[in-house]
């Protein structure tokens, strides 16, 4: 089985950003990168299908400048065997990265493909959903469990109100979930042979997908903070004061 | 003003008790739409054996109708059955509305991919009738969206919105044809979490514990101050990471986003993606023996205690 992974290249969840004085995006310019956690999961979850002779190839690709090749060569070096980089520098919406990521499912054919739930700077959520559509492919989000079997795969859910085990006709597209599975950190040696894996670029025109946003941003800006409150003495302090000044018991 | 005719349709969601108050919140944004477009709005109810959810449906005021589609192939609403049904469907809207909940983040998506619209899922502010505010980078930013496209497919954030309240008027319930069965994807087993308290997203109140709870067994105190207050348990990511209580519980911008009157935050410590899932509280209560802890910075109340002293004198006094 093939499997195809889509990988984001995003702010390093550590780094705590802010919106720009002006309102016209956030202030990341310098801020340090990384493969978006979601979609880590998603690399590592077809390294373990490869690992237990599920998989036969893992291909990696992902979406933008030539920044983009160090998130690709860190999932090679987690286990990925080729990467493709489709090269552009516009920064595209979820409904254009369905349309680039069907055009290389097309051309692929992967059995499964795999994806993060969200990333953490647009937070979306949409991506594998629009993906499954084009393809007219089954959908399994928010994967915290995965069980390939002859020819289906089963994808344990989390759901609002609990957990939900689908059967999926393969081919499918799962987006997974924090539980999934816990990512490895590459070693040094699987870091150098990573270097050496083969990674193809590709221009976005050559996929010929209208890729134009269809949304404006018109401003950025930070939430309004709660105000700091007051520290209460005791716990008959704190009763007192939700009972009369806040009124909530 | 004169405000443009138009028309919304409401993706009802169903759960474990049948009609889930999730929909009341959707029909909270769609009362703020009202303010921007004079709205025809139609809620669909769709399923299998779902009459009795279309009748509680047609109970919320200021709609025009209920679509009833009950049939085999919209059983537990599968996206590959729905999506392309409610795409034809949506066809004749300009809104379509959907709770950003699991089941909404599952189907909306896909039905805009097959009408090549781009959606804005998790609206938490209606600015106007196509200009839209949602947060993003883990709640660190509010982004102000517009759209020029023929029509809106959006996601709602519960927590930002106030509830309608059902009335007394029935709205007509009309019969449609329902989705087709489909062969891609299957239910093999489904597992509720048992409901002896109120639903996180839903309640008045919610207690939620971090990881200085120390133990699964301790949150024994949260489920006891809980059963006092009538509230929900949440929990913070590290204390479901650490295995003390069940994912489900997680309050977070990866987890679910909570807005009560009280929120009680005891153990925990106040990551910023945990922050991001309860901001939109009202009364803020933070328990923590760290003075330093960042919870204290979002709360209205704060405690410097041992939480396993404070909280049984808590629902001692309660």
């Amino acid at each position: 089985m093939k499997i195809l992974v889509a990988i984001k290249r995003v702010v390093d969840p550590g780094v705590r950003v802010h919106p720009l004085s002006d309102g016209s995006g956030m202030n990341i310019a310098s801020a340090r990168m990384s493969i978006n956690p979601f979609c880590e999961i998603a690399i590592e979850e077809a390294v373990r299908l490869k690992e237990q002779g599920v998989a036969t190839e893992v291909v990696v690709v992902s979406i933008g400048s030539l920044a983009v090749q160090e998130q690709l060569r860190s999932a090679l070096a987690l286990g990925a065997d080729r990467a493709l980089h489709i090269n552009t520098e516009s920064s595209l919406e979820p409904l254009a990265i369905a349309k680039v990521l069907h055009r290389l499912v097309m051309q692929e054919q992967p059995q499964l493909v795999l994806l993060g739930k969200q990333s953490i700077d647009g937070d979306h959520n949409q991506t594998g959903q629009m993906l499954a559509a084009l393809c007219g492919y089954s959908q399994g989000t928010f994967a915290s469990h995965i069980d390939c079997k002859a020819d289906e795969v089963w994808v344990t859910r989390e759901l609002d109100g609990g957990l939900q085990t689908l059967a999926l006709t393969l081919p499918a597209v799962i987006t997974t979930d924090l539980r999934l599975n816990q990512p490895r950190h590459p070693t040094m040696p699987n870091i150098m042979k990573a270097r050496q894996k083969p990674l193809a670029v590709i221009p976005i025109a050559d996929l010929s997908v209208n890729v134009q946003p269809r949304l404006q941003t018109l401003s950025v800006v930070a939430p309004k903070l709660r105000q700091q409150g007051v520290k209460v003495v005791s716990v008959a302090d704190l009763v007192n004061k939700l009972r009369q000044e806040a009124k909530v018991l | 003003m004169n405000l443009m005719n138009s028309t919304a349709l409401v993706v009802i969601e169903q759960d474990t008790s049948g009609f889930s108050p999730i929909n009341l919140k959707v029909m909270g944004a769609i009362a703020q739409l009202r303010e921007f477009a004079a709205l025809e709005v139609d809620l669909l109810v769709v399923g299998k054996d779902c009459t009795a959810i279309a009748e509680a449906a047609a109970r919320i005021p200021g709609i025009r109708q209920v679509l009833l589609a009950d049939g085999e192939g919209g059983e537990h609403q599968l996206p590959e059955a729905l999506a392309p049904w409610l795409a034809d469907l949506a066809h004749d809207y300009r809104y379509l509305l959907v709770g950003a909940t699991t089941f909404g983040k599952n189907l909306l998506p896909r039905v805009a991919a097959l009408m090549d619209i781009q959606p804005i899922t998790d609206v938490v502010v209606i600015e106007s009738a196509n200009v839209f505010k949602r947060p993003i980078y883990a709640g660190s930013a509010l982004a102000s969206v517009m759209t020029d496209q023929p029509i809106k497919l959006l996601s709602i954030r519960a927590s930002a919105f106030t509830a309608l309240e059902a009335g007394d008027v029935v709205a007509p319930i009309t019969i449609i044809i329902p989705p087709k069965s489909q062969r891609l994807s299957r239910v093999v087993s489904q597992q509720q979490v048992a409901a002896e308290r109120p639903e996180l997203t839903a309640a008045r109140v919610v207690v939620s514990g971090g990881r200085g709870m120390q133990s699964g067994e301790n949150f024994h105190l949260l489920y006891q101050l809980a059963d006092k207050l009538g509230a929900a348990v949440g929990a913070s990511r590290a204390a479901v990471d650490a295995g003390f209580v069940a994912n489900d519980m997680q309050v977070g911008q990866t987890g679910k986003m909570v807005a009560p009157e009280l929120y009680i935050a005891v153990g925990l410590s106040g990551a910023v993606q945990h922050i991001a899932g309860m901001r939109d509280s009202r009364v803020v209560v933070a328990i923590n023996k760290d003075p330093d802890a960042p919870i204290f910075q979002v709360a209205d109340y704060g405690l410097v205690a041992d939480l396993f002293t404070a909280v049984p004198e808590l629902i001692e006094l309660l």
